[in-house]
């Protein structure tokens, strides 16, 4: 007999099964995230979670007996009052019953849980998005370090003399170690007394009274352990800052549950790469027909209104609610809207002039994407550009900060945000 | 640590719950002291000491120390951690291992009176059964089995290098579909050496020289002769492929004629390790009767010797008498029979029999009744016997009553089920009976053979399946298991479902879609 210590030796030797069961399941899975991904709060977009797989896709199939028809025969424990003979009225199917035969069919879903990272690149892999641009939008991990308050131990680089000799300070103070000065005053007195003669009692007393100051100093040092302080850091995200997320839709009857979805995904995706630059995103949902009302999430994608078509109602309401809770010298502001492209054509120019002169300055970027269904025919793809499109299309200019770009598929999303990038790229961190 | 670990002449193993390797091996010692008075015969133990990571691990890979790479064990994984980490499912104390040394795992995490027991369990109970059963001696190679797993190992590895992990995972899959048809059920004839065919030959001739006779050339030939000789083209056919041939497995290894060389050896992986745990699937009962009837057995007596404190005894019997628990069939928790306490409650009646027989048990049991030996008796039993065999035998009127079992018969033609035996004079044989029907691995597993091959035409497979109790295959799993099938053989696949009367209810088929070539 001998005895081995495993304990040490690397764990994670399924590792490569596990990654041939994701690889293998990677379709399954990305379908998985998808649907997770719809009924989650664009908020928690970049959380891990459970997803649930149908056990199809990664059934292993085997040759064996049906669990339907046919007699069977099932052995049970417990009789209490059965005599032979007696007829059981059959079990609702799938009811307890089957256990004794062990060919039971098992589940029909397969659950298991994702780490944060799997679940955004899947997300992202869904998106298309190239690895590059994967990238950029989880951030390259910069951190910077950030002062924290103080800890009693560190490396002597960050010793802060300043806490130290405060706390030395206060020890000293409390345990009443004699000062430099008031030990020279005594010395003084000492040597003007020993000059004059005399006084024998009061020489005694003052020596006695030094060498008591002098155990004192000893036993009570200049600096303990115990005064110690070090600087302390915590390593944050960089840039650390705030920024506001206005999402802007139209919600009028022609956009229905495609389109929405499109820009639900736009916005995940906007969210996603504010949260890795920003410390706090928040996320206003404004949606609009011919009125402009802030709701919450729920409201904003499922509910549906009726009535005209007025942008500029929700730029109105943009322009309110930030000069309300989000004044733009303390939060970045990022703004996408989201629209079939239909508009009052009166209101054209009061849109285009709400955001030339109130919101373009303030933004730090302002997406426009149209959303659209996949033309039927290659034929239909030049149709005219909508009315909303073509009024937008006149200011546009590369110094402003707006983007925009039709989107007829989850693939037209990414194009949206290389101007983006682009525009980050070249203005540094300006931003910050 | 040093608490933990009694002193050399203190009779106690151990003092509380922590232990260290002194203790481990001081507690091993005590063990192995009543398991030899005891006589039990065990391989070599190697008792490795892991974490519960690594426990999720082995339970991936079946438990073995090491296995090839396949997803279906990373799907196995993945399920087993999510259930684990929401604590929906504990982790098993042990895993054991049928090989020599035999491996026995230890939970670090549990405490020395546990690791006691699961010593006793393991590294004695399974052990001894193991190297003692004939289905295991006849059918496992204890000696061989973790080189043969590196081997397989490492020649799966070196195969995905060579073509890639897609090819290989695409055969794994269609051998894996079919494992269940990859084991030899019966021990068929050994093929002989060229040297005892040629002596079996001269054999053969001497005997003819000696029994020589001119007169039998003259003798005519009977009818009966005559009529077998006519075999049909079919016959000879079979007869040359060995047909009919259950597993099915073997049979693609041998004849498949599109198969590569190396996919021919990675179904044979496939098949050889099913055949590997063949054993234990026929066993389960008794293999965890054995063991607990052997901790059980150990930890008394290591109590009675005061090796043991008491309070680590009350913890042994707390977890003894979970893994003995039997719900009763109307019970919330029922989940079938739990083979530890069947093989358990049997294992002790047994006991009682041999020692204090009633009037009853010398009735049915006229060899065993108070014959005053029941270790002996048992060992007897683990060494012959397996789990349809051992109920047909061994199972007592008074378990019967004890645990009140009874029969159910459920036709599907029938509006309601019956009972159809209970605990009493007229059940007890037929209580017995469907039990070991129940424990009959072959009746649990489709009985599929394949019947025919169409070597002149298109090479059409014909396989059949014997249906019995009229229960089919799982329609949507043949299918899908036949398209595996069809893969591999690389030309069209037959399967007929029909019953002892010759009806033939359903029939599937399955063409090629990607063979492999």
């Amino acid at each position: 007999m001998y005895i081995i210590d495993r304990r040490r030796d690397a764990s994670g030797k399924s590792l490569g099964n596990r990654q041939r069961f994701i690889r293998r399941a990677r379709a399954l899975v990305r379908h998985a995230v998808r649907e997770a991904s719809k009924d989650r709060k664009i908020t928690d977009t970049g959380k891990g979670g459970e997803i649930v797989v149908p056990v199809d896709g990664v059934h292993e199939p085997s040759l064996r007996r049906s669990s339907k028809g046919g007699t069977r025969e099932y052995l049970l424990p417990g009789n209490k009052s059965y005599i032979e003979g007696d007829a059981i009225e059959r079990p609702p199917s799938g009811g307890g019953k089957g256990g004794a035969s062990a060919d039971g069919n098992g589940e029909d879903e397969f659950r298991f849980a994702l780490s944060d990272e799997e679940f955004i690149d899947l997300f992202l892999e869904d998106l298309e998005l190239p690895d590059l641009a994967k990238r950029q939008v989880m951030g390259e991990g910069k951190e910077q370090p950030r002062r924290a308050g103080y800890r009693s131990s560190g490396p002597p680089s960050s010793l802060s003399i300043q806490q130290t000799m405060r706390k030395s300070l206060a020890r000293r103070i409390a345990l009443r170690r004699p000062k430099v000065e008031e030990i020279a005053d005594l010395e003084a007195q000492l040597k003007a007394l020993e000059e004059e003669g005399g006084h024998e009692d009061k020489i005694l007393e003052i020596r006695e009274a030094l060498k008591k100051q002098a155990k004192r100093s000893i036993a009570i040092p200049f600096i303990d352990p115990v005064d110690v302080r070090y600087r302390r850091f915590e390593m944050e995200p960089k840039p650390v800052a705030q920024a506001v997320m206005f999402c802007l839709m139209d919600v009028s009857g022609s956009m229905d549950e495609h389109l929405k979805d499109l820009a639900k995904r736009f916005y995940s995706l906007l969210y996603l790469f504010l949260s890795r630059r920003y410390r706090y995103v928040e996320v206003v949902f404004i949606r609009h027909t011919h009125e402009a009302k802030e709701v919450d999430e729920d409201t904003f994608f499922h509910s549906r209104e009726t009535g005209g078509t007025v942008v500029s109602t929700a730029l109105e309401e943009m322009i309110k609610v930030m000069h309300d809770r989000y004044p733009p010298g303390v939060w970045n502001i990022y703004a996408a809207q989201a629209s079939d492209g239909d508009n009052l054509p009166i209101d054209n120019e009061k849109t285009v002039s709400l955001l030339k002169t109130s919101i373009l300055p303030l933004c730090q970027y302002y997406a426009y994407i149209e959303v659209g269904r996949e033309p039927e025919e290659r034929r239909r793809s030049v149709e005219p550009p909508s009315t909303l499109w073509r009024a937008y299309d006149m200011i546009l200019s590369p110094k402003l900060p707006m983007a925009m770009r039709k989107v007829r598929d989850r693939r037209d999303i990414y194009p949206v945000f290389r101007e983006l990038f682009e525009r980050k790229s070249n203005a540094a961190t300006s931003g910050v | 640590m040093t608490t933990a670990t009694a002193g050399r002449d203190d009779p106690l193993l151990f003092k509380d719950a922590n232990w260290d390797f002194d203790t481990l091996s001081r507690i091993y010692d005590g063990v192995a002291e009543i398991g030899d008075e005891l006589k039990l015969d065990i391989y070599r133990p190697r008792i490795e000491v892991i974490t519960t990571e690594q426990m999720l691990d082995a339970y991936a890979s079946t438990g073995m120390p090491l296995f090839y790479r396949h997803w279906s064990f990373g799907k196995q994984f993945v399920r087993n951690e999510t259930l684990y980490r929401k604590g929906w499912q504990g982790l098993a104390y042990e895993i054991v291992i049928n090989s020599n040394p035999c491996v026995v795992y230890l939970l670090e995490e549990n405490t020395a009176t546990m690791q006691t027991l699961v010593l006793a369990h393991a590294a004695y109970g399974h052990n001894h059964f193991f190297k003692n059963n004939y289905v295991f001696k006849q059918w496992t190679d204890a000696d061989g089995i973790l080189d043969y797993l590196a081997f397989a190992k490492n020649f799966i590895a070196d195969c995905e290098e060579k073509y890639g992990q897609a090819e290989v995972e695409r055969v794994l899959d269609a051998a894996h579909a079919l494992q269940n048809q990859g084991i030899h059920r019966y021990p068929g004839k050994r093929q002989m050496d060229l040297r005892s065919e040629q002596k079996r030959e001269h054999e053969r001739r001497e005997h003819g020289e000696r029994l020589f006779n001119d007169l039998w050339r003259t003798v005519p030939e009977g009818q009966g002769k005559k009529a077998k000789k006519r075999t049909t083209e079919r016959d000879r056919r079979r007869a040359l492929l060995g047909l009919p041939e259950e597993n099915v497995l073997y049979f693609l290894e041998k004849t498949s004629p599109r198969l590569r060389p190396w996919q021919r050896e990675v179904i044979r992986i496939v098949r050889l390790i099913a055949q590997y745990f063949y054993p234990q699937r026929q066993t389960k009962m008794m293999n965890e009767g054995c063991a607990t009837y052997t901790h059980y057995e150990i930890m008394q007596r290591l109590y009675d010797r005061g090796r043991i404190t008491e309070g680590s005894y009350l913890e042994f019997l707390h977890s003894h008498t979970n893994v003995v628990a039997q719900p009763d069939f109307d019970d919330r928790r029922y989940y079938g029979l739990n083979p530890y306490a069947l093989g358990f409650t049997m294992m002790k009646d047994i006991e009682r029999m041999c020692v204090n027989p009633t009037a009853e048990d010398r009735a049915w049991f006229p060899d065993m009744a108070g014959n005053g030996d029941p270790v002996e008796t048992l060992k007897d039993i683990w060494a012959n016997y397996r789990d349809e065999s051992f109920v047909s035998q061994f199972l007592s009127p008074a378990v019967i009553r004890k645990m009140g079992l009874f029969l159910v018969t459920d036709d599907a033609r029938e509006k309601d089920l019956s009972v159809d035996a209970i605990h009493d004079e007229r059940g007890y044989m037929r209580v017995r009976r469907a039990l070991a029907r129940h424990y009959d691995v072959s009746r649990h597993d489709p009985d599929i053979q394949i019947v025919d091959v169409d070597l002149e035409g298109d090479r059409r497979l014909v396989l059949r399946h014997s249906v019995i109790d009229g229960v089919m295959l799982e329609e949507e799993d043949a299918e899908r298991v036949l398209q595996h099938l069809a893969n591999l053989w690389g030309y069209e696949v037959h399967l007929t479902e029909e019953n002892d009367k010759g009806d033939i209810s359903t029939k599937h088929t399955a063409e090629p879609v990607h063979p492999f070539v």
